[in-house]
């Protein structure tokens, strides 16, 4: 990579897999479960967040020198808010369907652990580039795992993939569902999404076993 | 740097100076952009109530309103009438859709208050339809919608949205495959208003039989569809003896 040295490469890398935010530091679980029904809100979800973490980790860092460490907490909350209100207003004034849209996800984004996690982790300590280029890399290993779990949810529990039929239709009875084949209706509820995180934390630990503790 | 980052004072100089300038900000922002919102939110109500009327840009399976730029000529066009009821009495009023149904509804618990219900009347194929709309609670927040009925107080069209419903669960009372069921349903059952009530159970799933007073309800979404089940049989009933007075 040109245009990146191989330290700031690593940003982006490293929490795609080995460090990842879900699945190795257990962070932003509570998002994993709720929008990950479906495919095409994950991938809603992952956008959205990528935006909010790489802006937020550049504010952060800008101002990181003169936030007060005993209420630096407040300072990111109330930074990570008022970005995502900005936004919010903004797309509502002009880009009205896609406010539509994201609407539900923006109480998500702000609570999200994820954000506070890499402000407080890495923003609070390292330059601006850094710190965008982490939050892009938190926010992308953060949304391949949400639109993992999306893409299992909704092929096992609906039948679907963004919406369309992949399986045939379930009540017409076409394509697998004529071999008697039932969408697992379980897989819609939010404790597969735990079950899915687990399979894969589980996968992934059992090809790489350095990232098992020792205790 | 020569301040004391951590004395009391810096503290709380900081935060105050970091409320003032987000606060400022915000302020800033939502007023200026008060105007083209509320616009934006005027031209939705006026998409929504005719996609229940069944005048909308869908295809197979999308949800498609008529576009921004001829929504008011179309609006004006298709609404012949817009009502304000109360009991059997209606009043003709050329504003009635910008009336806030949360509002009233709130106002309503004043005992002494006179609600106000709109209605709106529009004409499509040379069928006049009556169009309702409704709003009541999902799981996380609030649910709205518009029920277009014929004469007959039978389902032409439906349109529901919803403010925070789960993605991909409640948030599925906007889909086709959710909407579209309640086209031809009955909510009277001879003279007794019933509604129409989401149920589980997979009774009907092709949904063939419009008299059960019953839709095939979201997988993982119970309270959404126990919300709307409520929403049309509280919201409608207060229209009920009005449209009655049609029916003859």
């Amino acid at each position: 990579m040109g245009l990146l040295s191989k330290k700031d490469a690593k940003l982006i890398t490293d929490p795609l897999a080995d460090n990842n935010p879900i699945t190795i530091q257990v962070l932003g679980i509570c998002s994993a479960l709720a929008v990950t029904a479906e495919l095409k809100p994950s991938i809603v979800m992952a956008v959205s967040v990528m935006f909010v973490l790489a802006m937020g980790s550049t504010v952060i860092s800008l101002i990181r020198n003169i936030i007060p460490s005993k209420i630096r907490i407040i300072v990111q909350l109330v930074i990570a808010a008022a970005l995502v209100i900005i936004v919010d207003q903004i797309l509502k004034a002009f880009a009205y369907e896609l406010s539509k849209q994201l609407s539900v996800f923006v109480g998500l984004i702000i609570t999200n652990c994820i954000i506070m996690g890499r402000f407080e982790a890495f923003a609070l300590a390292n330059g601006p580039w850094r710190s965008f280029l982490d939050g892009i890399g938190n926010s992308a290993g953060y949304g391949i795992i949400l639109i993992i779990v999306g893409f299992f949810r909704e092929l096992l529990g609906s039948g679907s993939l963004l919406g369309y039929k992949v399986l045939g239709d379930a009540i017409e009875k076409t394509g697998v569902y004529a071999y008697g084949y039932e969408n697992n209706g379980f897989m819609l509820l939010a404790p597969m999404a735990l079950i899915t995180i687990g399979i894969i934390i589980w996968v992934q630990r059992s090809r790489n076993t350095s990232l098992i503790e020792q205790n | 740097m020569a301040k004391n980052l951590e004395s009391n004072s810096y503290t709380v100089l900081f935060a105050s100076g970091m409320v003032i300038i987000v606060g400022a900000l915000l302020a800033f922002v939502a007023s200026s952009l008060q105007e083209k919102i509320t616009e934006n939110k005027r031209i939705e109500k006026q998409q929504n109530i005719l996609y229940a009327m069944g005048i909308n840009n869908n295809d197979e399976t999308s949800v498609e309103f008529v576009s921004k730029n001829i929504v008011a000529a179309e609006f004006s066009k298709y609404i012949t009438k817009q009502l304000v009821i109360s009991g059997t009495e209606a009043v003709e009023d050329p504003n009635a859709y910008l009336i806030d149904i949360k509002k009233e509804a709130t106002e309503a618990k004043n005992p002494n208050y006179k609600r106000r219900l709109p209605l709106f009347v529009g004409e499509k194929d040379g069928v006049t339809l009556y169009i309702v709309p409704v709003r009541g609670k999902g799981l996380w927040d609030a649910i709205w919608g518009y029920i277009a009925l014929d004469n007959q107080l039978v389902v032409q069209g439906v349109y529901f949205d919803h403010q925070g419903e789960t993605p991909g669960l409640g948030s599925n009372i906007k889909e086709r495959f959710f909407m579209d069921d309640f086209k031809g349903e009955h909510i009277l059952d001879g003279d007794t208003f019933k509604g129409i009530t989401a149920t589980k159970g997979n009774a009907d799933p092709k949904n063939l039989d419009k008299t059960d007073f019953e839709v095939d309800a979201i997988a993982g979404a119970t309270i959404t569809g126990t919300g709307l089940s409520t929403m049309l049989k509280k919201d409608l009933a207060m229209y009920i003896p009005y449209l009655k007075t049609l029916k003859q």
